[in-house]
């Protein structure tokens, strides 16, 4: 027995640091609000429940099929567990499973973490979660239908924002990179549809009330449905752009810096990526990205904190 | 069964598994970092950060080949990189024809990719190192303490209890599925692969309820011992001098790495 | 002897309606080793949870002279030591240390108290060496010795333990059943193993479709081969 590895699993390596810091910051706030969120509202029985979720979500992302031409079909199960779980909870639970893999399996790398969990978890369950509740009320046949959907879409977001995190660290080209992993994603993403609503219509056999009204599935606001549309929408506008009009992307990238940043080497939160009062040495560039991880590491840590207050 | 294949630990006793595993996990993620941050080409740096590998290797009692037999994991990842190889402006190093492109290599573009790669298969032997050398119940009580929300190393740690045991219910149901998908002679076995993702996500549904009865036992067992909603913990870990003197000496070093790497 | 359990008029009923116990009363005195036997879905498991309380049933339970309340449900529980059947339910720490200090730490016992606890427990198990261990590397033999010590180290008046024996081969099982027959403690144990009855309990009560239906000495209970038919059970 072996663990196979994922193909969204970004390794170290690949991602720069201001890219990593930026998906770090952005998975560290969500996770925060998450974190605040089900130590409000949820009971205390949710902590083993997400716990063994999430082993759940680990073990299911095992269960392969063959598709065709030797590949197979597996879940990452982002959608599902935001759909089953609620999404706050669905997005601890695989923020979680995403720790473990890179931690335990080097399964993704560690300073690239944030973004591995932002692709993967984050964005997976806004889509899955949002598109879902916002035919919470219609006919289960509708209701699977939506979820399959939105697993597909799920994927080819995750797809989509590993590409342009690659492109912008300058590890990839971004037409050649977006095509790449939308057009294997669209692939994998059928077969996340296919298990996905297998998996539901299963559940609301067998006991439709874990999926019905008062249960946590049930407990995310019609703010969702927002989160998952603009996400959605994200995804359908740039994919197109990415792949067949690059141009216009690199012009907004360059506009803002991004490129330059992804291209040099990363220390260039600080202008010029020297300390004007050092002039331009070795030793001014160096305290230059000594300050920039710091700031970096002081808004981490600070919101880190200032969640944890709330939680304890 | 035991799948004991999911067990990254290598115990060998060495200095390094008695090191506490906060400074284990602080100096791991400073190296990742410090590979990150390393300009391309600045190969006297990358070689004096290999340097540091394998003497931590050497330490660590795990035979020179143990990290690197193990870190060729990231590379089919390097397919994304492949790019850079075309794209980068730089003086031609050669040209060729690949189905209806011509392609070429460019020296700045060769340098990125192979810088790339080194700092992938750098970062991944130090994590490799990391989980060989400490028990992942330890590397959990090392993210408590670094302040990780008690919420999340909580679920990590079911996550890790119920591992194995979930996975051993994947392979029974894996197993149960193989012994009846026989095929008649000369067809080909199993349905369409729509009708086979319904039979996996049937599986994946019966794991899930099963997966959600049992936090249910679970919870309950929790009750039986006093659990009221608040998890108490207890830190087992605490910081001796060494491991003080080994961070400090050790981040000093990963900082040098970075001063040689820039001029 | 001192009463420390009695059980007066429980009953029951799950969401579906299904009624699983139907009026129950029994006493346990200190010193008591009792076996709880009957077919499946006789209700046995259901009582048990009644007894620290984690499900609240009509009818009283009382533990220790006092009358399980909402108030007084952690000091219950930390005097009702119960064992699940599946000890990957009861284990679902990383490792034994943190396993068995999880009741202690959860009575809100200082540090140094929770460690000579864990110690203490390790040891009536007879599993000292086992500290460190993680769990999803024990047997199941194991895995039920230290799922008795999770409990032990609250230091409960009264060990509450659901099917104990099963699933264990021949030598766990006698190793189990020796360590029951050392723990000097008062013990309620469920369970469909009649030779571990006939051995280890003097006293049987025996359950059938929510009632208690034989409470007495086991010599007798399973000398009526009559009575064992009618309720599902084996003559050893």
């Amino acid at each position: 027995m072996h663990y196979a590895p994922a193909p969204l699993h970004i390794p170290d390596g690949f991602l720069n640091v201001t890219v990593s810091a930026i998906c770090w910051v952005i998975t560290v706030i969500v996770i925060g609000m998450a974190v605040s969120r089900t130590n409000k509202s949820l009971g205390e029985k949710q902590v083993p429940l997400m716990g063994i979720m999430a082993a759940f979500i680990f073990a299911a992302q095992m269960i392969n099929f063959p598709v065709a031409g030797g590949t197979s079909g597996h879940l990452l199960g982002g959608a599902l567990a935001a759909i089953v779980l609620g999404p706050w909870a669905g997005m601890l639970v695989m923020t979680a499973v995403i720790a473990v893999q890179g931690l335990l399996f080097q399964d993704g790398g560690l300073l690239v973490m944030g973004a591995n969990i932002l692709n993967m978890g984050l964005l997976t369950a806004a889509i899955g979660y949002g598109l879902y509740r916002s035919v919470m009320n219609k006919s289960t046949g509708t209701k699977l239908a939506v979820a399959g959907v939105a697993a597909w879409l799920s994927v080819m977001a995750g797809a989509l924002a590993t590409a342009l995190q690659l492109w912008l660290s300058g590890t990839s080209s971004l037409q050649t990179v977006t095509i790449a992993m939308l057009s294997v994603h669209a692939l994998i993403g059928i077969g996340e549809a296919l298990i996905t609503v297998a998996a539901l219509s299963f559940i609301f056999r067998t006991r439709p009330d874990l999926l019905g009204e008062g249960s946590v599935s049930a407990e995310g606001g019609r703010g969702w449905i927002a989160a998952g549309v603009v996400v959605s929408l994200l995804v359908v506008l740039l994919s197109p752009l990415a792949s067949a009009n690059p141009d216009g992307l690199e012009r907004v990238a360059t506009d803002l810096g991004f490129i330059e940043a992804g291209q040099a080497a990363p220390y260039e939160i600080i202008p010029n990526y020297t300390l004007p009062f050092l002039g331009e040495t070795p030793l001014s560039t160096i305290l230059a990205g000594a300050i920039g991880a710091l700031i970096v590491l002081g808004i981490v840590v600070a919101t880190g904190r200032s969640l944890q207050k709330k939680t304890s | 069964m035991h799948f004991d294949a999911f067990d990254r630990y290598h115990d060998t006793g060495s200095f390094i598994h008695r090191l506490d595993p906060r400074v284990k996990v602080v100096v791991t993620v400073a190296y990742i970092l410090s590979n990150a941050l390393l300009p391309d080409g600045a190969w006297t740096a990358f070689g004096l950060a290999w340097l540091f590998l394998l003497f931590a290797s050497a330490l660590s009692n795990l035979g020179p080949g143990f990290t690197f037999k193990r870190s060729f994991i990231a590379l089919p990842f390097a397919l994304a990189a492949v790019t850079v190889l075309f794209s980068i402006p730089g003086s031609p190093l050669s040209t060729f024809h690949f189905l209806f492109w011509n392609l070429t290599i460019t020296d700045m573009g060769l340098l990125r990719f192979v810088s790339i790669v080194v700092r992938s298969w750098l970062s991944v032997q130090m994590a490799i190192l990391l989980v060989a050398t400490t028990r992942f119940p330890d590397i959990v009580h090392a993210l408590e303490h670094l302040r990780v929300p008690a919420i999340l190393t909580t679920i990590i740690a079911f996550l890790y209890r119920y591992l194995f045991v979930l996975v051993d219910e994947v392979f029974r149901l894996l197993r149960a599925r193989e012994a009846r998908s026989a095929a008649a002679p000369g067809s080909r076995s199993g349905g369409s692969a729509a009708w086979r993702a319904r039979v996996a996500g049937n599986m994946a549904g019966q794991l899930f309820l099963r997966s959600y009865e049992r936090s249910d036992r679970v919870y309950n067992a929790m009750l039986a011992r006093g659990y009221t909603g608040r998890l108490n913990t207890i830190h087992p870990h605490e910081m001796h001098r060494m491991d003080y003197i080994v961070t400090v000496l050790a981040l000093f070093i990963i900082l040098l790495f970075q001063l040689i790497g820039r001029i | 002897m001192t009463n420390v359990l009695s059980v007066r008029n429980l009953r029951f009923s799950y969401h579906d309606h299904h009624e699983a116990l139907r009026g129950v009363s029994f006493d346990l005195c200190e010193g008591d080793k009792v076996a709880l036997v009957g077919p499946n879905g006789a209700g046995k498991s259901t009582l048990m949870l009644h007894l620290n309380g984690i499900l609240r049933g009509q009818g009283e339970v009382m533990v220790g002279g006092e009358r399980l309340t909402r108030d007084n449900l952690p000091a219950i529980r930390a005097m009702v030591g119960l064992v699940f059947q599946n000890p990957d339910d009861q284990l679902f720490s990383p490792t034994v240390f943190e396993d068995v200090a999880f009741g202690p730490l959860h009575m809100g016992l200082p540090k140094d108290e929770v460690i000579a606890r864990v110690e203490a427990a390790l040891q009536a198990v007879r599993m000292s060496n086992y500290r460190d261990r993680m769990s999803h590397h024990l047997s199941v033999g194991e895995k039920k010795r230290i799922a008795i010590a999770t409990v032990l180290s609250m230091k409960p008046q009264i060990l509450v333990l659901d099917e104990p024996t099963a699933g264990l081969d021949p030598r766990a099982r006698r190793t189990l059943i020796n360590l029951l027959r050392d723990l000097p403690i008062t013990m309620l144990v469920s369970t469909h193993d009649m030779r571990m009855v006939q051995e280890l309990f003097p006293r049987t009560i025996v359950m059938d479709e929510g009632l208690i239906v034989a409470d007495g000495r086991t010599e007798d209970i399973l000398a009526d081969e009559k009575f064992l038919n009618e309720h599902g059970l084996e003559k050893v």
